[in-house]
């Protein structure tokens, strides 16, 4: 076995068997748990395109060819059995309406919070931040009261508001921590300049921290996306029906028809699982500023 | 002493900034956690409530039916939290010590795959994973069989002696990804230095990861601990998915959060409760605040010694 001769700097060699095999143990953990986090989401899809029998016969087989079978979908987004469109929609209104307004005020406050100093900004930051440790159902009885007094229940204008709420806390604490970071010459070239401070928010400032936005968007996303309580609790009528809480009425509804069960269950993942893929980055390092920070 | 005229108008733009997200979070957040916590003094049963007192509190902590549910509940989200504490965070350092060694291929591929489980819904989690141990369909059953271990098999989300269990785990299965992600932002913050000049010195990665890395990054495993338990005694979606709000098999498997839903909402004879949802929800709220000042003492005397 070839040894590099090291200097006396480095005494340790690269190619030694103990850390060859430390490396394949070290993947072979982490290959491990990955198969084991992915293992039944997989299972999930590759299931839904086929006949009950075939699921039962042939779990772990691709859709392939004579297995494969749309009928599970096709039940699924049928408006007589289930109006799988319409939760889609609800969620999307939901979830994005949620998504912009908590960036908007977030960053609004964010802003207010880390830039200008004025009495009580300690305390009004300390008053928001509260909020990311204390779970917001705790105040449902009180929530539910006050929303059917505004006629807020059973719409999703309610249910967005009360969103917003719930994300704002830590999307302050995320972008405020942001804007910290920035140069004070940036902004005080911008003021000397003549710029509003609307002017310098707007067009200076926020693009300056779009990656913490991004993130922010996501971490406000997946919560909201897949929240039960809120939408069984105030708006579990047909009308305004959001996807998670469809599916969560489905798995009731379809029992004995596993193609629709599995099919409704990989519909309701694709959305989340789509923007995940696609702003895994900026979730993780949203998260990592908050943990950075501590 | 001299008072200077100083003509500063009015920072107008502090307020318009602060408003709209100072507004939103106080009235549907703030207002309504306080409110309900005022409730919980009052008797709702009437059009106008009549203040009680401890009266709730007593009736639910030691009252005939009440006090069952109740300490069952928070009997069951305690061990619930432990198992969380046992397997998740464990887990989740192992995942994240091994995410950080050095020179390791395919790193961001693995987080990224790895913490996939706990973006998705926990309705759809959990009505995968009683799929998967559905004895019908056979899958966990049958892998079980494979290794030789047929004869332990249970029905897992059936009986009470395992459905607790189960579905902590089930839980654990989904949430591992973020204290994994937390650990790892701490562990790539420690100065490489440190770790060279441990290296330097002759010690091998176990001795390091335990004698260097882990003392460092005390902080963030107390606060993933604080955020665990908080999360933990949040629960509700996983259950009712999984084992309908009443928390079957015969409350086996009640949180406190079945408990407040089943008690406010009504579930099937029962009608809902508001007076005592709100008792529900104001010990609740007493049991998290306690575990995050706990939290916070142990911070405080951590820093108030170095």
């Amino acid at each position: 076995m070839a040894t590099l001769t090291r200097t006396a700097a480095r005494p340790l060699p690269h190619f030694d068997v103990g850390s060859i095999l430390s490396r394949v143990a070290i993947h072979g953990v982490l290959l491990g748990y990955t198969l084991l986090a992915l293992f039944p989401v997989a299972l999930t899809v590759i299931n839904s395109f086929k006949e009950r029998k075939n699921i039962f016969r042939y779990p772990y087989n691709l859709p392939t060819g004579e297995l494969f079978t749309l009928a599970g979908y096709q039940t699924v987004f049928d408006p007589r059995r289930a109006s799988a469109g319409l939760y889609l929609q609800n969620s999307l209104i939901v979830t994005i309406g949620t998504i912009f307004f908590v960036l908007l005020f977030g960053a609004m406050a964010a802003w207010a919070l880390s830039e200008y100093r004025f009495r009580g900004n300690r305390w009004l930051g300390l008053y928001m931040a509260l909020g990311i440790m204390i779970p917001i159902r705790l105040g449902t009885v009180s929530l539910v009261k006050f929303a059917s007094s505004l006629h807020l229940t059973g719409t999703l204008t309610g249910l967005i508001l009360i969103y917003i709420a719930q994300n704002l806390p830590l999307a302050i604490f995320i972008m405020s921590q942001f804007m910290r970071d920035l140069p004070m010459d940036l902004k005080d070239a911008a003021r000397v300049d003549g710029a509003s401070e609307y002017r310098l928010f707007f067009q200076l400032i926020l693009p300056l921290v779009r990656p913490a936005m991004v993130s922010v968007a996501v971490f406000t996303m997946i919560p909201t996306w897949n929240d039960l309580w809120f939408p069984l609790i105030m708006a579990s009528q047909e009308s305004t029906r959001t996807v998670t809480l469809g599916v969560q009425m489905f798995t009731g509804q379809f029992l004995k028809d596993w193609t629709a069960l599995l099919a409704a269950l990989s519909l309701a993942m694709l959305p989340v699982l789509l923007l995940y893929m696609v702003f895994s980055r900026q979730l993780i390092r949203g998260l990592v500023a908050g943990a950075v920070k501590q | 002493m001299q008072r200077t005229l100083r003509r500063r108008p009015f920072p107008i733009h502090i307020v318009v900034f602060l408003a709209p997200a100072a507004i939103v979070y106080t009235l549907f957040m703030a207002f309504p956690l306080l409110d309900s916590l005022r409730l919980s003094f009052y008797d709702q049963s009437k059009a106008d409530p009549v203040f009680v007192g401890v009266q709730n509190f007593q009736t639910l902590l030691a009252g005939d039916i009440w006090a069952a549910r109740f300490w069952n509940a928070l009997k069951n989200n305690f061990i619930f939290f432990v198992i969380h504490m046992l397997a998740q965070n464990p887990i989740a350092l192992l995942l994240a010590a091994l995410l950080t060694t050095r020179h390791l291929r395919g790193r961001a591929i693995y987080r990224t795959l790895i913490f996939t489980p706990t973006t998705l819904s926990v309705v759809i989690v959990g009505f995968i994973w009683s799929l998967i141990l559905n004895p019908t369909w056979g899958i966990f059953d049958n892998a079980l069989k494979s290794i030789g271990l047929g004869d332990a098999i249970q029905p897992w989300l059936g009986s009470e002696k395992t459905s607790l269990v189960t579905v902590s785990l089930i839980s654990v299965w989904q949430f591992v990804g973020l204290p994994m992600i937390l650990f790892v932002a701490a562990l790539v913050g420690i100065s490489d230095d440190l770790i060279e000049a441990a290296r330097v010195d002759g010690a091998n990665g176990w001795l390091i990861f335990w004698r260097v890395r882990f003392p460092l990054i005390l902080p963030t495993v107390g606060i993933v601990a604080v955020l665990t338990f908080v999360g933990n005694f949040n629960a509700f979606d996983l259950i009712y998915a999984t084992q309908g709000p009443q928390g079957n098999p015969n409350y086996a498997t009640d949180i406190m959060g079945t408990l407040f839903y089943r008690t406010f909402y009504g579930v099937q004879l029962q009608p809902g409760n508001p007076t005592m949802g709100t008792t529900i929800a104001a010990m609740t709220f007493l049991v998290i605040l306690t575990g995050v000042c706990l939290y916070l003492f142990g911070v405080q005397r951590r820093l108030t010694r170095t």
